[in-house]
């Protein structure tokens, strides 16, 4: 076939197919997103955005058991949340073939943690595969397939952020055919995990890795290279890449299995270099079990533990070269926003106005944090706001806990937020929550969501009545408001803040780049009025990237705002904030 | 061909088109017959903040990011971001340039000031220099919104890939009912006078 340029996430969705896979299952999140948005354009695979990580996992577990093959992906983070499935899977073993993606994003480009995913497979006791480009994406998903059914154990690909987003060139194959049809086995044994058939299953898990082990001194994916035979480097994935760009004479062995560890190999290459050295991004996983076996090797007394490589800090690193970088000036920062017309914006105001101890949470408002806005304490990871605005109540005093409100979007709610709410009920929290509902899981580039309306593949599908939900649970007090009302809206909030009990307050207007028919709308746009605008600056308070502030040019501190009209939608807030009556609609 | 690696740059504001630019430079390449890598950062880049998509091409490119200093080409989309990317270059790299000022949060709010003179101060330190108007020359060319494309074809002209792989390019990636005004709005980038004073 023709070659194409691909990302890693459409090679591995690209893979998959190729492997027959018969579902995809994820919750989005950077920088894993995009495989389960290119599954779903092969109609062979049902795909299916699950409401959070533990349940994607359990629905290819399902799948895989059902004897399909089955394809589950994540961000690093949400590995976390699906940790619970995967280590007993290990025990269990699948029917169809069952791979496990984790995008890790060292130098959290989108991330709250860099956490090192490769620990999971070593502590899951399950293998695992790192490609290093797009080709090898495609070609290591369709091998953790084989592998799976060949050792009866899930499979993790693991990705980084530079793998995942990098694009490069691919060879796409046929979809195998012939694999058995799916059917119902009971098998009780091997998938019932009491203690009595776990204690069956665990010395078969410790015997598995055992032959993996020893299988992958002769896996082509593990790929030793002899040149300059005075230094020798262990490496995997990306790194291998920046290996060959900053060090070409090295001799490398790279690893396409990094757990469990071909130690046969390991052994050969250590014998055929002068120095060994593991270049590795994160955490000393390769070094410490290397030297668990006795070699000797050298690795983060060079390399950071912290953040991603380039092949400009591995030369440094090793003392290499550099070219001469000239440091640049210092410039106004360019941090992301929330976009103009956003339905976050006016419930920040509000909050920062009732000085509020705002526990956040995941998702676009967590920009919500920064200056002018500045109404978020806490953040944390998925669901957190709701348990910690419970707990930060219980300790602090009366006249303080109607200070604690806790923040979180529709589908970070659905995610995990919700346990987070019946605790608050069945325990009587005084604290209020704010449920952003702007209909869809916008952060990542608007996924549909149990609350949307529609499935990954496009079916219209039932929405979350959330006021329901709410009161269902227990919620006596949920009142939904118009967020792009500033006034209702810290009239509500600080109603609801004042009141000694469990409260839910919910805005109602969907993301601005939803452009689902019947859901965006651009209003007329707002001008400002030269003559009557004072230079107050009241309205450069909600920080909209389409208002900009006109220095009058003579140096001083006068000028006037400015509304950009491309960039206006029309939300209103700015002229709300104006007591001149400078701001109004164009006609 | 030679082991030379091309190393390009494009640089501007989340949602300027940087990564469309970078896709149709990348299928270019591809089409040339060279190996291709291109690397860029999604997520909260998206919403207005700074954009970075490294490029390289060559018989074998191993890096998918530009090792730091060895920039040959940096396309920039926007004043500020291009002289903030400056140090990716090498020493007597290449500036192509849109004359376009995209003001950030705090100079919106009137706690900082957009830097002035950017462009004698690239070219001070870089004078291998092309700065265009990305609008004007787009509207030129029919199309206010091909100002990408003008800026590419500019950019392509230092480039050894052949018009008609370019072309071939815009026929893949571009929706049908845009083609013709981006084959113009290409051509006309790529007929700028670089030599100009």
């Amino acid at each position: 076939m023709k070659k194409e340029i691909m990302s890693g996430n459409e090679a591995i969705a690209r893979g998959a197919y190729e492997a027959g896979c018969h579902v995809a299952c994820a919750y989005p999140g950077t920088p894993s997103t995009e495989i389960l948005e290119n599954t779903v354009n092969y109609t062979d695979i049902d795909s299916s955005w699950a409401p959070n990580e533990k349940v994607a996992l359990e629905v290819a577990i399902g799948a895989s058991f059902g004897g399909g093959r089955a394809l589950c992906t994540m961000k690093h983070v949400g590995v976390n949340v699906a940790a619970d499935p995967l280590f007993t899977l290990s025990y269990t073993g699948v029917g169809g073939g069952l791979v496990l993606v984790t995008a890790d994003d060292p130098e959290m480009h989108s991330s709250q943690n860099e956490q090192d995913n490769r620990n999971y497979a070593k502590f899951a006791k399950v293998p695992m595969l790192e490609p290093a480009d797009s080709q090898e994406c495609k070609e290591f998903t369709r091998l953790a397939f084989e592998l799976s059914e060949q050792y009866d154990t899930p499979v993790m690909l693991r990705t980084t952020t530079r793998i995942s987003h990098s694009k490069s060139i691919v060879t796409p194959g046929e979809r195998v055919s012939g694999l058995a049809e799916p059917k119902l086995v009971k098998n009780a044994a091997k998938l019932v995990m009491l203690p009595g058939n776990a204690r069956v299953r665990h010395p078969l898990v410790e015997e598995r890795i055992n032959k993996l082990s020893e299988a992958g001194a002769t896996m082509p994916i593990n790929r030793l290279e002899l040149r300059d035979t005075s230094i020798g480097i262990i490496t995997s994935g990306v790194c291998f890449q920046y290996v060959r760009e900053a060090m070409p004479g090295a001799s490398t062995l790279k690893l396409g299995m990094v757990h469990p560890l071909p130690k046969t190999l390991i052994r050969e290459f250590a014998a055929q270099v002068d120095k060994l050295y593991v270049v590795e991004e994160l955490d000393p996983f390769i070094e410490e079990q290397i030297r668990a076996m006795g070699i000797a090797v050298t690795g983060k007394e060079l390399i950071s533990l912290c953040g991603e490589l380039t092949p400009g800090r591995i030369r440094t690193a090793f003392g290499l070269q550099q070219p001469p970088v000239v440091p640049g000036d210092k410039l106004p920062g360019r941090p992301p926003n929330m976009c103009p017309g956003c339905p976050h914006r006016g419930v920040f105001f509000a909050l920062n106005q009732l000085k509020a101890y705002v526990t956040g949470d995941i998702g676009c408002y967590t920009l919500g944090f920064m200056p002018p806005l500045s109404a978020m304490d806490t953040c944390i990871c998925m669901g957190a706001s709701i348990g910690m605005a419970t707990g930060v109540s219980k300790v602090v005093s009366a006249e303080e806990k109607k200070k604690v409100v806790a923040v979180i979007g529709d589908s970070t709610f659905l995610h995990t937020g919700i346990n987070g709410l019946m605790d608050m009920v069945y325990n009587n929290s005084p604290s209020t929550v704010v449920i952003l509902d702007n209909r869809i899981t916008a952060m990542t580039g608007r996924q549909d969501n149990p609350a949307s309306g529609f499935t990954l593949m496009d079916a219209p599908s039932h929405s979350i009545d959330f006021p329901l939900l709410c009161k269902s649970l227990g919620v006596r007090h949920v009142r939904v408001i118009n967020p792009f009302d500033l006034e209702q809206t810290r009239k509500v909030l600080q109603e609801e803040m004042e009141r000694p009990e469990t409260s839910v307050v919910i805005t109602d207007k969907p993301c601005i780049l939803v452009k689902r028919e019947g859901v965006f709308q651009k209003g007329p746009t707002y001008a400002v009025e030269a003559e009557k605008c004072t230079g107050c600056r009241a309205c450069l308070k909600i920080g909209c990237p389409a208002i900009e502030w006109r220095p009058a040019g003579d140096g001083g501190k006068k000028g006037k705002a400015f509304i950009d009209p491309l960039l206006c939608t029309g939300c209103d807030v700015c002229r709300q904030l104006c007591r001149f009556e400078a701001i109004g609609r164009t006609k | 061909m030679s082991d030379k690696i091309t190393n390009i740059l494009l640089v501007g504001v989340g949602g300027q088109g940087i990564l469309l630019a970078a896709e149709i430079l990348s299928e270019a390449v591809l089409l040339a017959g060279f190996d291709v890598k291109k690397s860029e950062i999604h997520g909260m880049s998206q919403r207005g903040g700074s954009v970075v998509s490294h490029v390289r091409y060559g018989t074998e490119v191993f890096s998918p990011i530009v090792p730091e200093g060895e920039g040959d080409i940096l396309f920039g989309f926007e004043m500020m971001e291009t002289y903030r990317s400056l140090s990716l270059l090498r020493q007597g790299g290449a500036v192509v340039a849109n004359d376009l000022r995209i003001a950030p949060p705090s100079v919106l709010m009137g706690q900082e000031t957009y830097p002035e003179g950017l462009a004698e101060r690239i070219k001070e330190r870089f004078p291998d220099f092309l700065l265009l108007d990305g609008q004007k020359l787009a509207s030129e060319a029919g199309n206010p919104r091909t100002a990408n494309t003008v800026l590419l074809g500019a950019v392509s002209r230092r480039l050894d890939i052949d018009e008609h792989f370019w072309l071939q390019a815009l026929e893949k990636m571009v929706p049908k009912k845009a083609l013709e005004v981006n084959k113009t709005a290409f051509l006309l980038g790529r007929s700028a006078d670089w030599n100009r004073p």
